[in-house]
């Protein structure tokens, strides 16, 4: 049962609850949706990306606590990111949670998105925590088309 | 609901009266005796699939050790004893709904095909644009896609009866969508979202009143409600094996004989045919024009088998004990704070579902399922039903013969589990 502990962190719980930079940008230039047809998690991320910068990072949508906390945690890490650093930390953390990628890194590096270490003991819900980060990605490529995790 | 339970009688050396004994039963199903880490399995996702008795997978064996040959062709012994079986279980499926003729038990792989086989045969023969075709607002996306692909290839209408808060289908305005126009009502029996029980005895009067067809998507009513298609005197009723504790990809299309007569094929291929030149086929009788191909032999014998273990049990039994297991359920969950119910209907088949306060049934699913517990948690592919009750998802318990009052108080130790937390 403790892994159920280590999966929902009060950290977690938190940013479920409390979603940092929730709901749509006024200053957005980019957008895209993602969804889980799964369980039904849907989230829109907004972004504004200027001189190179991902100068905003905001979200909205509806799912589980996982897809949401790890939404949230997002739009924290990611602000302020070149979007050549954006992409690459994307990277690193696609890799760390699902074990692909070159193994350098684990999530413990990856300052607060450590908290989400414990979702790697279930793996059905992995696609939950790297919804908002498809997303992202979609939206600093433009894309129109929605991004389904399955 | 009495009364269907009454009409059929499966096994007739049993007294209705005699009740279920589930922990017995239990027993007869290997796939209890496993653990799931390292808990005893609590399995509470009957209506997405049931267990299988020892006795089916004996009949499956069997089959392949014993009686395996195809069917319809051999002139050898194997052969001829293959078919002897396979179209025994057509006879078993007949007596179990209480059909006329054999002739009118299409073996098809499950629900899904039954109801694609009726919009591709019926659908596109007999519907003109402008037609209006009826579903309800609870139905399963099976009993949705098909009949929108017909609508967008061939201008049919799509017309969605409403139901309550209760999840209960709104027959006074049911009636009222149905006219001149109303060439189909295809409608299901029993929600596999919220279990509500349709009066579909009513549906049928109705709909034929209005000179329309019905076909009832029976997939969650057969293994709870004795169905008798003479007395509910419907068109077409579709069911799967693997909700009635058989194997999966096996399931039925009754539909009457002249139906099946004045429809032309759904697939093409062997078996379904009389003769075959470049000129010109003709056809094979009914039911055999709508079994193109050679069938899942081994699955039928499961079937057959899956039925007659319910038939010994006796469906009332079952009924009454699953009956017993909703009430206790509901009764308990009622005492969580923040529970809410969807789907309260007065007549109810053994499904509960809910959500909790502000946790996403995805969630409580996890939790759950590192208990030992399975449930089914999201949107029962029936988003409209989700939407109706503005919830993004539920979490589901369905409940089968198998299943006891221990696993229920399982469940609600679970949700303390999901309580403590998510505070």
């Amino acid at each position: 049962m403790s892994e159920l502990r280590d999966l929902y962190q009060e950290v977690i719980l938190d940013h479920y609850r409390r979603p940092r930079n929730f709901g749509k940008s006024p200053l957005c230039n980019r957008q895209a949706n993602g969804h889980n047809p799964l369980c039904g998690d849907k989230l829109t991320i907004y972004l504004l990306v200027k001189d190179g910068t991902v100068e905003e990072v905001t979200f909205d949508g509806a799912g589980c606590a996982i897809s949401v906390a790890s939404a949230s945690l997002m739009t924290e890490m990611l602000k302020g990111l070149s979007v050549a650093d954006a992409r690459a930390l994307f990277e690193r953390f696609q890799g760390a949670m699902t074990g692909s990628g070159d193994g350098v890194d684990s999530l413990e590096d990856l300052d607060k998105l450590a908290v989400l270490s414990g979702v790697r003991e279930f793996p059905v819900r992995v696609k939950c925590a790297t919804l908002a980060w498809h997303t992202f990605r979609a939206a600093l490529d433009d894309s129109d088309d929605t991004v389904v995790t399955e | 609901m009495n009364e269907q339970v009454q009409a059929v009688q499966t096994a007739p050396a049993k007294p209705e009266t005699a009740p279920l004994d589930a922990a017995r039963a239990r027993r007869d199903f290997p796939i209890f005796s496993r653990r799931v880490h390292d808990r005893p399995l609590v399995f509470l996702d009957s209506a997405a699939s049931a267990q299988k008795p020892g006795a089916v997978i004996d009949a499956v064996r069997h089959c392949y050790e014993a009686e395996y040959a195809n069917v319809h062709r051999g002139v050898y012994w194997l052969s001829e004893r293959a078919t002897e079986a396979f179209e025994g279980v057509r006879k078993t499926v007949a007596g179990f709904i209480n059909a006329a003729d054999e002739r009118e038990i299409v073996f098809v792989r499950g629900t899904t095909e039954a109801i694609n086989l009726i919009a591709h045969s019926f659908g596109r023969y007999s519907l003109a644009p402008g037609d209006e075709i009826v579903i309800s607002a609870m139905e399963h996306h099976s009993n949705i896609v098909p009949w929108q692909i017909l609508r967008d290839e061939i201008g049919v209408k799509l017309i969605i009866a409403p139901i309550n808060d209760d999840g209960e289908l709104m027959m006074e305005a049911f009636a009222e969508l149905l006219g001149p126009r109303t060439k189909l009502v295809a409608i299901t029996h029993v929600s596999n979202a919220l279990g509500s029980i349709v009066d579909v005895g009513e549906i049928v009067r109705l709909a034929h009143e209005a000179g329309a067809r019905v076909l009832i998507d029976g997939a969650q009513a057969v293994p709870h409600l004795g169905v008798d298609v003479r007395e509910l005197d419907c068109d077409f009723y579709a069911f799967s094996g693997h909700k009635l504790y058989g194997p999966s990809a096996i399931g039925v299309l009754y539909a009457k004989a002249e139906l099946l007569e004045s429809m032309p094929p759904y697939q093409s291929g062997g078996d379904m045919i009389l003769s075959v030149s470049f000129d010109k086929t003709e056809y094979n009788a009914i039911p055999y024009k709508f079994e193109a191909g050679t069938p899942n032999i081994a699955g039928t014998i499961g079937l057959g088998a899956a039925i007659d273990y319910v038939g010994a049990l006796g469906l009332p039994a079952i009924a009454a004990h699953e009956q017993d297991l909703l009430d206790y359920a509901t009764a308990r969950l009622k005492e969580i704070d923040g529970l809410r119910l969807i789907g309260t209907a007065r007549d109810k088949a053994s499904v509960v579902s809910f959500t909790l306060a502000d946790v996403h049934a995805h969630d409580i699913g996890t939790v759950l399922d590192r208990q030992g517990i399975a449930v089914r948690t999201g949107h029962h592919c029936a988003l409209p039903v989700m939407e109706r009750f503005g919830v993004p998802a539920t979490v589901r318990a369905s409940f089968g013969l198998y299943n006891t009052r221990d696993d229920v108080d399982a469940l609600i130790g679970g949700l303390a589990k999901v309580r403590e937390i998510f505070g």
